[in-house]
């Protein structure tokens, strides 16, 4: 068994940030693990721009934000290590890996950064009725498909689900073009960002039909039709309502859900919310010296966010192996009214200044986030917009949180006045 | 009249654009204006796709023009990039093709390929 | 006459036809309408090696589902096909069930199922506690067992091409005449003579059987809806569950699969022979029924729906035997369920209808018997070690959530019947079978199948015909 002091695994904007900021903090034995032939993650084939506004303060594609990091950690004694799969992880940080390169080989970590990413619901999570014909992708194979290996997945396409990768993918394929009929979206509101809402579908006169669904799927061999209906408050159907697309090519975009299999193999503690790890304000889980960040802790929306993430899960990996960890009592928080998440989901009352995310559970305006200490409100934050697409986050200073007197912070939302 | 959603911050203000006078309403602040402006007399977007690439074991390489250009220009510009054919090695911000399009922003690549 | 005997029809029927037959120094001939062997009913069932119990005593589905039975733990053993006697129960969930189960016992008995057994309710729980509450008793058989039934298909018709027998695919059968001896049996690109010809075509079994001139049978084709739910639902049962038979239906099983999944289903309703659509009322009602006999199920689990079309007729018994109406026709249809628990008795039952007809059997010397396929995930360290060593694409993962590598997909891709699509390649080694549903590894597969059979990736297929995945290449098509 060979021993590194800190293994990341996954090789993405995530693993990157954490691997780069726990160098800054002095580890000097970083090993990064990265399943596919390259390092950079899944902003290989988001070739679009808008990364890294926050971050370099430019916008960027995500090839260059992946390149600038690559870049950054190519300056360090970081080693990548790609094609390479981890197959297990135990509780005593003790990693199973795979490769052509090295074969199986077993690895004792001092720490361990869970930076594994997400997948792409599909359609069998969602049970779209209808044939098994061929030509429905998840928007992100499709993705691939294109912008990687140079290739069309059709011509005349529908999008169900309005997530930022299904926006981009209609803006994407009308240029390489294809004929994109429609944007079909079950909520009420779209999941994307505005710009993606404007810049993919406006400019292209692509549809939106908010509140309406794939009803059926038909095509003997290849998809040829899909059926759209609308639906009422409870998401069902509306008879009636059906409107029929001859396409080639159905692309999802319904989702995304943590890759958290190795966590959950590991006995990490997993948060039915967020399906990620629970984590204290450190990105430390259930397991000391595991720590998780990115999009295996929780879907983010801006890369900018995942890479703030996992520069603090890098600091508190080093410091972990430094022998400093955070104490003070616990706290836990709780997803208060129309709060989806938070994390962390718990924090040490003497970490100092601590970050919340989360996410509301509806479009609210002109509203506020409250911070209740059993019945008192200890902190009120006004939002002129909030809603489920766009992740949140409040600052809770030191002094407000040594000031607290039960064990449990509720974040909620304002109900709005009548 | 024309709508708009800006996309100034993720509010979304629902803008209403005259478009004689470029008067905007429904913006919640200052930058709304500008951008509705904008949005009516000259509309650009910096266009990303792919080019074929020779010669370093990938199919594509991923590019951008450096600035934006017209929304009009879009599809123009498009024809012109898809009949490229570049060879490796290219690195990030390496110009392929200047003027992309008759516009005055130049198509650079957005990775660096050896 | 090009051959002896001419199966029509590779599913598992066929492909046990086949390797039986191919053991013996016989000219043997398989035709598949479709581009695999393995993809009609065959590929989309219960996944279940049944007891006995259900059919009448003295039928051949009584005969045959008790043999088969017997015989399916060896055969899978020597062709290294993945099965599991994990033993099933029939619930009872309501008084007027009770006798059912008891009728169920006797012909059990009567079929000669080792082992039955009619449970209490407390019996029921402790040996699954996930059983509904409301469960009154149960009928246990321990012999029932799970299988992977498109891979005891690969595994018999791969033994059935080493062993000599030639496989046509995509070579549907588009008439017949006699001839002196035999038939000639028409397909697109030629026409090909057989002394004997078995009917193996399932769904299509009358069609097929009308182009010889037999109208004694109708398929009446019934499909079924499934739910397969990811491996964390896979221990949600450690048995095949089953329903009794009521007057709210014939009820839907629950049942881990080989692959560590659940699955769940199916519905029946009339459907066209090739008609796989899911439907919203068939999953609506699969579900509704599960959760009696099962109530905490987790749905959100789900990865995958399915239907299968089963290959029900006119005739409440198989239809096995020489064709009273074309000499030399041997039909096999109208082998639903428990058709897939019979198959591992279909061999010998063929070698001596084939006898009884006259056809002179002499064994071969030198037959292949066993069948080994390299399941990575399943190598000791040492193993896995071993086989990077020899060949890195051993140590390359392309499924990750099934954990496939590279060098299985190679291999299966030059298998004695390669497979030619990516959801072939799915089904030989399970690329894709998992969460993501190849989301990530599909364009990897697609690349890899293109690259080993030497085609462009837009001709690899999804599935069967007609199922193309890629419509051309960006940039005017230039490839690197």
């Amino acid at each position: 068994m060979t021993t590194h002091e800190l293994v990341i695994i996954g090789g993405g904007p995530a693993g990157l940030a954490a691997a780069l900021s726990a160098w800054e903090q002095g580890v000097r034995d970083i090993l990064i693990l990265e399943r596919d032939k390259e390092a950079g993650g899944i902003l290989n084939q988001c070739i679009h721009n808008g990364f890294g506004l926050h971050r370099f303060q430019e916008e960027l594609t995500g090839p260059e934000y992946a390149g600038r990091y690559l870049d950054l950690v190519g300056k360090t004694g970081v080693q990548i290590r790609t094609d390479t799969m981890v197959l297990d992880l135990d509780e005593r940080r003790v990693l199973h890996t795979i490769s052509p390169q090295y074969g199986y080989e077993a690895i004792q970590a001092g720490a361990v950064v869970l930076a594994m990413g997400c997948r792409e619901r599909t359609r069998g999570a969602i049970s779209i009725p209808g044939a098994r014909c061929s030509g429905i992708f998840t928007a992100g194979a499709a993705q691939r498909f294109l912008n990687i290996e140079g290739y069309m997945v059709g011509k005349r396409v529908v999008i169900l689900g309005s997530g930022d990768i299904g926006l981009i993918m209609a803006r994407r394929m009308t240029l390489e073009g294809a004929k994109v009929l429609a944007c079909v979206e079950l909520m009420p509101y779209s999941g994307g960002l505005n710009r993606n809402i404007v810049q993919c579908l406006n400019d292209f006169d692509i549809p939106l039909y908010l509140s309406h669904t794939v009803t059926d799927i038909r095509g003997k061999d290849r998809l040829a039709q899909v059926v759209v209906s609308q639906v009422d408050e409870t998401r069902a159907p509306i008879a009636g309502t059906e409107m029929v697309f001859d396409c080639d090519t159905l692309l999802l975009s319904v989702g995304l859900l943590p890759e958290n299999e190795l966590s959950r193999q590991a006995g990490v503690v997993i948060d039915r919310r967020t399906n990620g790890p629970v984590v204290w304000e450190n990105r430390e889980t259930s397991i000391p010296g595991v720590f998780a960040c990115g999009n295996v802790l929780h879907v983010h929306d801006l890369v900018d966010y995942v890479s703030a993430e996992s520069e603090a899960a890098g600091r508190a990996a080093a410091a972990f192996l430094q022998g400093k960890s955070p104490e003070g009592p616990e706290l836990k928080l709780e997803p208060g009214f129309d709060v989806g998440y938070t994390v962390p989901q718990h924090v040490h009352k003497g970490a100092g200044d601590v970050e919340i995310f989360f996410r509301v559970r509806s479009v609210r305006r002109n509203t506020a986030i409250r911070v209740r200490d059993g019945q008192t409100q200890i902190a009120r934050f006004r939002r002129e917009h909030m809603a489920p697409g766009e992740m949140e986050t409040i600052k809770l200073p030191r002094v407000l949180l040594d000031r607290v007197q039960g064990d449990t912070l509720t974040i909620e939302i304002e109900e709005a006045e009548a | 009249m024309k709508e708009l959603i800006c996309i100034t911050c993720p509010k979304g203000c629902h803008l209403k654009v005259d478009e004689k006078t470029f008067a905007v309403t429904g913006n919640a602040c200052p930058r709304g204006a500008v951008y509705g402006e904008n949005e009516l007399r000259n509309p650009v977007r910096v266009l990303t796709s792919t080019v074929a690439v020779l010669g370093s074991g990938a199919q594509r390489l991923p590019v951008k023009t450096d600035r934006p250009i017209p929304k009009g220009k879009l599809f123009a510009a498009m024809d012109e990039l898809n009949k490229l054919r570049i060879s490796a090695p290219v690195h990030v911000g390496d110009v392929l093709l200047p003027h992309i399009a008759g516009t005055d922003s130049n198509l650079v690549a957005t990775k660096t390929l050896l | 006459m090009d051959f002896d005997v001419l199966i029509i029809g590779c599913g598992v029927i066929g492909a046990a036809c086949a390797e039986a037959l191919a053991a013996y120094d016989l000219r043997l001939g398989i035709l598949e309408a479709d581009n695999d062997v393995a993809n009609g009913t065959t590929k989309a069932n219960s996944a279940i090696i049944h007891a006995g119990y259900d059919p009448a005593p003295g039928t051949i589905m009584a005969r045959l589902n008790v043999a088969g039975n017997a015989r399916a733990e060896a055969l899978c053993r020597r062709l290294d096909v993945p099965f599991r006697r994990i033993g099933s129960l029939v619930l009872a969930l309501e008084e007027a069930d009770l006798p059912t189960l008891r009728t169920l016992y006797e012909r059990g008995l009567a079929n000669g199922v080792p082992e039955l057994k009619l449970l209490s309710r407390e019996e029921t729980l402790a040996l699954e506690p996930n059983a509904s509450p409301e469960v009154l008793g149960s009928l246990y058989a321990p012999s029932a067992g799970i299988v992977n039934p498109w891979e005891l298909c690969y595994a018999l018709a791969e033994t059935a091409v080493r062993n000599g027998a030639s496989l046509m695919l995509e070579t549907p059968v588009l008439g017949a005449s006699p001839i002196e001896g035999g038939w000639a049996v028409k397909t697109p690109e030629r026409t090909i003579t057989s002394r004997f010809v078995l009917n193996c075509a399932g769904t299509r079994a009358d069609a097929v059987a009308r182009l010889f001139g037999d109208d004694s049978f109708t398929i009446l084709p019934s499909k079924g809806e499934y739910y397969l739910l990811d491996k964390s639902e896979g221990t949600r049962v450690g048995h095949v569950i089953f329903q009794c038979p009521s007057k709210a239906g014939k009820g839907v099983l629950v049942a881990p699969t080989v692959h560590g999944n659940l699955l769940v289903g199916p519905s029946a309703d009339e459907s066209e022979p090739t008609d796989t659509a899911n439907t919203a009322r068939g999953m609506a009602l699969v579900r509704s029924r599960a959760v009696r006999s099962v109530p905490s199920i987790a749905f959100r689990e789900n990865i995958r729906n399915f239907a299968g079309v089963r290959a029900n007729s006119d005739c409440p018994d198989f239809i096995l035997g020489p064709s009273k109406k074309a000499p030399g026709l041997i039909n096999l249809a109208g082998m639903r369920s428990p058709g897939l628990s019979a198959a591992p008795a279909v061999g010998e039952e063929i070698l001596s209808i084939l006898a009884g007809q006259g056809l002179a059997l002499h064994k071969k010397t030198d037959v292949v018997t066993t069948r080994r396929r390299v399941r990575f995930h399943e190598l000791s360290e040492a193993e896995k070690n071993e086989m990077v060593e020899r060949d890195p694409r051993w140590g390359r993962i392309i499924c990750r959530c099934e954990t496939v590598t590279e060098g299985e997909i190679v291999e299966a891709l030059h298998t004695p019947i390669p497979p030619r699509s990516v959801n072939g390649v799915k089904r030989r080694v399970g690329a894709g079978m998992g969460r993501c549903q190849g989301g990530f590894c599909g364009p990897r597969v697609q690349e890899i199948i293109a690259r080993e059979l030497g085609l462009d990736q837009t001709q690899v297929l999804m599935d069967w015909p007609g199922t193309w995945v890629l419509c051309g290449r960006t940039k005017g098509g230039e490839q690197a």
